[in-house]
């Protein structure tokens, strides 16, 4: 494995299965973009998929539901990471089709 | 920056570091740097090592192309702040401001080599429709980029659609072009780590 694929391996199990103030059940929810309640659907689903909408309406919900700054910090890490994991991985997997294929077409 | 912590909740170690930093750089801390220094165990730490792999790692392209293309990613994403931040990089590592100006205004007539172009493009839908298909690769390979090469370029484009969506997520401060220049000549001299 890659260097880059080894940090890459180390820094979404650090999020996800280590320590924190957000429970591990929320830490992957905002991962995965999936399974949470409002407010934090609408905060975390901008930071996956536009996050220059977030606003400070955004934060300010999530603060009212009772969640720290550092659960909110925690959740909005792990959407980050999460939507740019599945970039990576959709376009690994189209890469390795495009190869795959042109070997085929060779043999 | 919309969270408190990351302004103002660092260690006092490091809140003393970056009194260092803001002497002698004579600039205000940049927000990303606060970021990767607020608890760093749980982002900071992982996420300097992937970024540091992913731009100054062994690579087939160069620093200025892995911070042009950081740049386009972030210009996509619609982040000014990285978008800023990482033009001033790759325009420092060129030395060549105009190159990097012409390729985030109009990548299709900018004076770049044709395989760093069509990286470009396959970076941008990746970055705007967040999928791309094998007909998107095979027009990069095409275009002579080796896999070795792609694999690269996702790698810069992992670690920057992270960013650049923290960047506007916490709601960075944007400062002037002096505070940019000044990590950019960081960035290049001592990488992410």
């Amino acid at each position: 494995m890659s260097d880059f694929r080894k940090a890459h391996k180390a820094l979404v199990s650090r999020i996800l299965e280590g320590d924190g103030s957000a429970s591990r059940a929320q830490r992957r929810g905002a991962f995965d973009n999936a399974g949470l309640g409002e407010p934090m659907r609408t905060l975390i689903s901008k930071v996956a998929k536009h996050a220059y909408k977030v606003t400070d309406e955004d934060i300010a919900a999530a603060r009212a539901l009772g969640l720290s700054e550092n659960q909110i910090f925690e959740m909005m890490v792990c959407a980050a990471i999460g939507q740019a994991t599945r970039q990576y991985n959709t376009a690994l997997a189209a890469l390795d089709v495009a190869i795959e294929g042109a070997a085929t077409e060779k043999e | 920056m919309r969270l408190a912590i990351l302004d103002s909740g660092h260690s006092l170690g490091t809140k003393a570091l970056f009194a260092f930093i803001g002497a002698v750089s004579r600039q205000p801390v940049l927000d990303a740097v606060k970021v990767v220094k607020y608890r760093a165990d749980f982002y900071g730490a992982p996420m300097s090592r992937v970024t540091q792999d992913a731009m100054r790692g062994a690579s087939a392209w160069s620093v200025g192309d892995r911070e042009l293309m950081a740049a386009l990613i972030a210009k996509t994403n619609e982040c000014e702040w990285c978008t800023k931040a990482h033009a001033a990089v790759a325009e420092r590592a060129y030395g060549d401001a105009s190159k990097v100006s012409a390729a985030l205004t109009d990548l299709e007539t900018a004076a770049i080599e044709e395989p760093l172009r069509a990286t470009l493009r396959m970076l941008r839908k990746l970055s705007r429709e967040h999928s791309v298909d094998a007909d998107d690769m095979r027009a990069a390979l095409a275009a002579g980029v080796s896999r070795e090469q792609i694999e690269d370029a996702l790698a810069v484009c992992f670690a920057f659609n992270t960013m650049s969506r923290l960047a506007d997520a916490f709601g960075f401060f944007l400062p002037g072009p002096k505070a940019f220049e000044a990590g950019a000549k960081y960035l290049l001299a001592r990488g992410y780590r």
